[in-house]
Parts: structure tokens; C-alpha cells; sequence
């Protein structure tokens, strides 16, 4: 009797206030402890950019150049802190600029809530000014999105918003805010936040027979190995998964989404997987017995031919997304959950063992890469300058510490293959869409995401050009990323496909650059360019020491190719060396 | 294993542009819906979606995979044409004077179970149900007297081996999931998870 009192009166004095749709979205912004929001304002939402006026304590904006820079900044900071990054773009072309940063999102499993303003309701479907079906558009380039018409959904729907964006596999998520809805004046009761949906079942009860299972696969093995992706990271289960390997003596290879998750010294890191990875890693995966692949998605980058792929192995996929257990290479046993979670289960009932001789014979292998490949590549003895000698000297003077944000190309696949890592979220990269443009935009998220840490992006000349405008964002803000250009005066990428497939018909791969170093000056950015070995460790020293944003180009051989390399429709160990 | 026939029962909830995002899911494999059908379920709010394809039983497990992943999908199973119980309406309209001056017609019709709904002097309008290959024949029968229109529905099916969705829903709604729920059952049986 006394309970019902006492929750009777909690009911009563349970504080509503008027407020309007904006507020509320801004509202649920702080309750979700966001601090950063990328965008760009624009008429439909003008109403939230109003109501952020008077958040300017509470919450930072960052007025970026072009919406797509907007959402690759809100990826860069998702990315480099484990949080939601958050982005604001209008209407029509405001919202459609948003979809390759969707699309890149969705395909390496980012979270994020992006806003975009819509015209009145009563306008939807007139083809009224800036109006656009953005939630069709978008439908299939994010994990959910939804239009708000009615400004007392807002606190429900940012709350699922989050809610989905972050838990589960990650992925972004949008909002659509009519314009009368965010205008709307209603009776606020406060932001709960979202902790169930009865159709979203984000993570599984983890099923201890299959994880014994796995155990008892991984025991009887010889010849075990880990292959592991960016769900250790989105799982925040790096020591977790260090245990593992350790305790079970496996060497661990990672696709381009799991570097930095183990760093780069450990004894039991063997390199990089895939089209432009290790030898070694490569060829043995079609010589294990075990194969044990971790929060990866068995990507054809990363599996060459899949009818030749790991065929002799028992195949153990530990995943959160129970639609890849089997999508790509049918498993032997498949533990589907978090692998924060199936971990340390795992690790408890697999025998301490080390696995001596098979870890060598990754040596053997790197040992043979690098007097084949990587011994000239980092150490040249040409008069032109290598990428890979690049990486090599930066990695002095990082030692490991920085963030690297790349861009798509042959740098990316390089810097990839070379960079050091000693802590996790520190590689960002457009994985699975390849999105060339995405460097520069979410270094500057990255650097929002980690203030505390360098930040560093390396680009090519070509993907540089496509979101240069960033440049201004970089100014306004003071933003302190350093730029390093790796120009070889070429699309790189396709030119080496053009060089070994095509006959070296070099079909419009020949790009022209502007005068980057006064470019950047025209922002206010201070740089350099290099193409002498001598001037290069002092001109990458004299970027890291240089108090704010830095650019310097490095110009490197034309035609130097990324090799190892699987050639698209070979096994991975078709791999070629040169 | 050849193509064959599956039916895609899909249980989610009732919101605007699900259908879209169900829909994409095959477009963007390029696989042709061949049938297509929304509506209630056995569960109050429940709805449900009944989609007919023509394809590798390996796709469709894949298929329906990525279906149940969407957010708003409860779930997604999928069964042969043995698993299931399935109905088509048709709707033929004929002239009223063909009939009348032909007994024959009248045979035909009442031969393949045909039921007037409409009677008017000008025309008449007939409906049966059953499998695609019936309503087909009474196209392919009524064709020489002047079949004037026919359309015919979604498949609706009925998954022979169901208990209903309602203890799943209730399973689903439990804010906090107890250990005897079987949520990752397709690991259970691998191959043959989605049917019941």
C-alpha cells in the first residue's frame, strides 16, 4: 500500500516543460554524453541549428565543407574513441551527400546517428524545394533509419536510434526530422534512454556447447590459426583476445579492419591477410588444420578464389552477426556472439600450449617476403623514393603511437602493410567500400575522437583531391592533423592493375596535381614537399613537431607496384611476390 | 540441388518502408519475387510477409538470414512447398450473355470449383482458390469464350509444422532473456534452421 502511494506521487510529480522538436534531439544528444557533431546547416534543419545556438556549452559543431566530409569526420571520431559519431545534414542534397559515408558506415560496421532535416510534412511527395525520399535512398546503406513527422517521437526514436547504432554488430543509423516536427512545441517528460527491442536481439545468450566444441577442435590441432577482424575492436575485446592466442599459442593474422587490435610486435602476430598481405599468412591458410576466424567477415579481399580457400581446414567462426556465420566459408562450428563474451570462455577450456615450429614457419615465410619484397621496399636502393620507405621512417619517429588515417589506394595498402602500431583503434581506413576521399575528412574526426593522440593521414595525390576542401575545416577549427601526400603523379591502384592485367594500357590513371604545399598555405596550413631521400626523416620530423595541421608531399617512384599480391580470381596461395 | 520453389514467412513489425527494405534484399541480389504478400499474423501488431521465390535453397538460408537481421524483422523462415499449406485467389470476369447462351460455361466453371461473386447483365464475376496450376487451368478453359479480365493474389501459406508465433513473441518481449531461450536455434541444425 505504501509502494503504490509512494510511486502515485512520483507520477504527479514527475517534471514536464515545453519544449520544441530541436531541443529534444539536442536534449537526447546529451543524455547519449554526445560532445562533437559534424555538419552542415542548411534549410530544412534550421530549426536544430537555432536550438544548437544556445547549446554551444553542452555541445561542439564542426562546420565541415561538404556533407561527405561531414559523415568520413563522424566515422574518423566513431572510429578512433568506440563512440556514436554524429552528423547533421539538410535536406535533398544535403542528405544525398551522406550516402557514400552511409554505404562506407554500413560496410565496416561504424555507428552512427546522422540527422537530416526534411521540408514540412504536409510537402512530402510534392517535390518541394530540397525535398528528397531520403529515407528510401538510404534504406539500404543503413542498419535502420526512420522519418519523424510528430515531434513527440523525437526522445523515443534518438533513443532506438543510439540504442541500434552502437549495440550488436554497429552500423549507422539515420533520422529524418520533418521541419514542422522540429519546430513543434510539446510537453517534454525527460530522455530514457533505449535498452530493448522486441524485433532487435543485438547479441545472443552464448551457447557454452559450441563454444566447447571450438575448445575441443582447437586442442587437437597442430597446425591452429587465428584470423581476426575489427570485431575485436568493436568488441572492445583486445586483452580478451590476447589471452586467447597467448594461452592456446596461435599466430594471428588480421584483415585490414583488425590491424592495431594486437600490436604489431607481438610474437605472435604474423601480418596481414588478403590481397596485399604477408606471404606467409596467405599461403598457410591453406595449410592449417584449424582455422579460427574472429569478428571477420571473410571479405574476397581478404579470401582470394573461396572454392580453394582453406579447404583442409575445420573452419571455427566466432561472430556477433549470426548472417555471416556461413555466408562466405561454410564453418565446422560457428559461435555466434560477443566476443568480449565467447573469449574468455574459450580461452578457459583450450589447453596451454605453444605451437613452435608452425609459428616458425610464418617466420620462414616473412623471412623469405622480405628479402623478396620488403628489404627493397623499405630500404631502396634507387635514387626515387618508396612508399614503403616512407611508412618506415615515420614509424621512427611514431614509434608506434599514432594514429594513421589512410585513404584507398596503393599508400593505403602500403601504409597498411608497414605503419607499427602499439594500441588499438589507432589504423582508420575505408575497408569495405574503398572510399577514395574518406582520409582526410576522418582524420579530422579522429583527431575530435582522441585530441590527446597524433593524428596522422596518409594519402594519394588522387584521393586527396577528392575532399581536399576539408582543407577549410581544418583552418577554421585549427584542427591538428597531420597530412602526409604520397604523390606518384598517378591513380596507382588502377594503374597496376592496368600494368599486369591490361597490357599497360594506362587508360586515364594519369592525374595532375596542384601545388599542394600552396594549396595548404592558401589555408593557412603550413607543408612542404620532398622527393629527396636525405630531406625525407627531417621533413617527417619537422611535421610531427610542427605545432598544428601540417601538410607535406612526399613524391615517390611512379610505378612502383604493392606486391605481394593475390591476383583477383587466384587462391591466396597463388600469391605473387613480384 | 536444383532451383525450386520456397516460401519466405516473415513475421515483423508493422512500419512504414519495411517493405522496401524487405524488397531490396532480394533486389539486390537480383532475384525476382515471384509472389508477395503482406498482412496480420496470429499475433495482434504482428505482421506477416509471405514472399514466394524460385531459387538454390543455400541462397535462401542466406536470404533469410539477412532478412531476420533488419531490425524491425522478428523472424524470417523459409519452407519447400512439401512444409506448407498455400493458397491463391483468382478472379476471372466473363460475359453474362456467353454464359447464358453456353451451358458448357456453366460446367466449366462449376468443374473447377468457380463461385459467382458479381452477377451483372453485362458481366460475371467468378473466383477460385488453390494452387497456381488451377486457377491457371480455368484461364486456359474459359480463354475461348471471351475471358474479358483475371488477376490473381499472393500466395497466403500456412507452415505445416508451426505452433504460432505467440510464445516466440513473448520470448522476444522479455526485455531480459533467460538462458532456456533458444535464440541462435540455427546453430542447433545448421542447414535446416529457418524451418520450423
Amino acid at each position: 500500500m505504501m509502494e503504490t502511494l509512494i510511486a502515485k506521487k512520483e507520477t504527479v510529480e514527475k517534471q514536464t516543460q515545453t519544449i520544441n522538436g530541436s531541443q529534444a534531439v539536442l536534449e537526447a544528444f546529451v543524455a547519449e554524453g554526445v560532445d562533437t557533431i559534424f555538419g552542415y546547416p542548411g534549410g530544412a534543419i534550421m530549426p536544430i541549428y537555432d536550438a544548437l545556438y544556445d547549446y554551444h556549452d553542452k555541445l561542439k559543431h564542426i562546420l565541415v565543407r561538404h556533407e561527405q566530409g561531414g559523415i568520413h569526420a563522424g566515422q574518423g571520431y566513431a572510429r578512433a574513441s568506440g563512440r556514436v559519431g554524429v552528423v547533421f545534414g539538410t535536406s535533398g542534397p544535403g542528405a544525398t551527400n551522406l550516402v557514400t559515408g552511409l554505404a562506407d558506415a554500413m560496410i565496416d560496421s561504424t555507428p552512427l546517428v546522422c540527422i537530416t532535416g526534411q521540408v514540412f510534412a504536409h510537402l512530402l511527395g510534392t517535390d518541394a524545394f530540397q525535398e528528397i525520399d531520403v529515407i528510401n535512398i538510404t534504406t539500404p546503406v543503413t542498419k535502420w533509419n526512420y522519418q519523424v513527422t510528430d515531434a513527440t517521437e523525437i526522445p523515443a526514436v534518438l533513443a532506438k536510434a543510439f540504442y541500434i547504432a552502437r549495440t550488436g554488430r554497429p552500423g549507422p543509423v539515420l533520422i529524418d526530422i520533418t521541419k514542422n516536427a522540429q519546430l513543434q512545441q510539446f510537453e517534454y517528460e525527460g530522455y530514457t534512454p533505449c535498452t530493448h527491442i522486441r524485433s532487435y536481439r543485438p547479441k545472443p545468450i552464448v551457447r557454452k556447447e559450441f563454444v566447447a566444441e571450438a575448445a575441443e577442435l582447437i586442442n587437437k590441432a597442430e597446425k591452429p590459426f587465428v584470423i581476426f577482424g575489427q570485431g575485436v575492436i568493436l568488441g572492445k575485446a583486445e586483452k580478451e583476445f590476447k589471452a586467447f592466442i597467448e594461452k592456446a599459442g596461435i599466430p594471428a593474422a588480421w584483415t585490414v579492419m583488425g590491424l592495431s587490435a594486437l600490436e604489431t610486435d607481438h610474437p605472435l602476430n604474423v601480418g596481414m591477410l588478403g590481397m596485399h598481405g604477408n606471404y606467409g599468412p596467405n599461403v598457410l591458410t591453406n595449410d592449417c588444420d584449424v582455422l579460427i576466424a574472429i569478428g571477420m567477415r571473410f571479405d574476397d579481399r581478404v579470401t582470394g578464389r573461396l572454392d580453394k580457400y582453406a579447404k583442409q581446414a575445420k573452419v571455427i567462426h566466432l561472430d556477433i552477426d549470426p548472417s555471416e556465420i556461413d555466408k562466405n566459408v561454410k564453418t565446422t562450428v560457428g559461435v555466434w556472439g560477443d566476443c568480449k563474451e565467447t573469449l574468455p570462455l574459450l580461452t578457459k577450456l583450450v589447453e596451454a600450449k605453444q605451437h613452435s615450429a608452425w609459428v616458425q614457419r610464418f617466420h620462414d615465410h616473412m623471412a623469405e617476403e622480405v628479402k623478396e619484397v620488403i628489404h627493397a621496399e623499405l630500404n631502396p636502393s634507387g635514387e626515387i623514393l618508396t612508399m614503403g620507405e616512407v611508412i618506415r621512417n615515420l614509424n621512427e619517429l611514431t614509434e608506434g603511437n599514432a594514429i594513421i588515417v589512410t585513404d584507398v589506394g596503393q599508400h593505403q595498402m602500403v601504409a597498411c602493410r608497414y605503419a607499427k602500431f602499439n594500441k588499438t583503434k589507432s589504423n582508420i581506413t575505408s575497408g569495405g567500400l574503398g572510399t577514395m576521399g574518406f582520409g582526410l575528412p576522418a582524420a579530422i574526426g579522429a583527431k575530435f575522437g582522441a585530441p590527446d593522440r597524433q593524428v596522422i593521414t596518409i594519402i594519394g595525390d588522387g584521393g586527396f583531391q577528392m575532399t581536399l576542401q576539408e582543407l577549410g575545416t581544418i583552418m577554421q577549427n585549427e584542427i591538428d592533423v597531420k597530412i602526409l601526400i604520397l604523390n606518384n603523379q598517378f591513380l596507382g591502384m588502377v594503374r597496376q592493375w592496368q600494368q599486369l592485367f591490361m597490357d599497360k594500357r594506362y587508360s586515364f590513371v594519369d592525374i595532375a596535381s596542384p601545388d599542394y604545399v600552396t594549396l595548404a598555405k592558401a589555408y593557412r596550413i603550413e607543408g612542404q614537399s620532398v622527393s629527396k631521400r636525405e630531406d625525407l626523416h627531417n621533413a617527417l620530423s619537422t611535421m610531427l613537431r610542427h605545432k598544428g595541421s601540417y601538410l607535406l608531399e612526399v613524391m615517390v617512384g611512379k610505378e612502383n607496384n604493392v606486391f605481394p599480391m593475390v591476383p583477383q580470381g587466384c587462391s591466396v596461395s597463388e600469391i605473387r611476390l613480384k | 540441388m536444383n532451383k525450386q520453389e520456397f516460401t519466405i514467412t516473415v513475421y515483423t513489425e508493422n512500419h512504414i518502408g519495411l517493405l522496401v527494405r524487405i524488397a531490396t534484399m532480394f533486389s539486390r541480389r537480383k532475384i525476382n519475387i515471384e509472389s508477395l504478400n503482406t498482412s496480420p499474423s496470429e499475433e495482434e501488431g504482428i505482421h506477416r510477409f509471405t514472399i514466394v521465390i524460385n531459387e538454390f535453397e543455400e541462397v535462401v538460408r542466406k536470404l533469410a538470414r539477412q532478412i531476420e537481421k533488419q531490425v524491425e524483422v522478428l523472424k524470417a523462415y523459409y519452407n519447400t512447398n512439401e512444409e506448407i499449406v498455400w493458397q491463391e485467389l483468382a478472379l476471372y470476369k466473363v460475359s453474362t450473355d456467353e454464359i447464358a447462351e453456353k451451358v458448357q460455361v456453366e460446367r466449366l466453371l462449376r468443374e473447377h470449383g468457380a463461385r459467382a461473386v458479381v452477377i451483372r447483365k453485362d458481366y460475371t464475376v467468378f473466383e477460385t482458390s488453390g494452387h497456381r496450376e488451377e486457377t491457371d487451368k480455368l484461364v486456359a478453359v474459359l480463354a475461348p469464350y471471351g475471358l474479358i479480365e483475371f488477376v490473381r493474389s499472393a500466395r497466403v501459406a500456412i507452415i505445416k509444422a508451426s505452433h504460432g508465433f505467440h510464445e516466440k513473441l513473448r520470448e522476444f518481449e522479455e526485455a531480459t532473456p533467460g538462458e532456456e531461450q533458444v535464440e541462435n536455434e540455427f546453430l542447433n541444425k545448421q542447414d535446416s534452421v529457418f524451418t520450423m
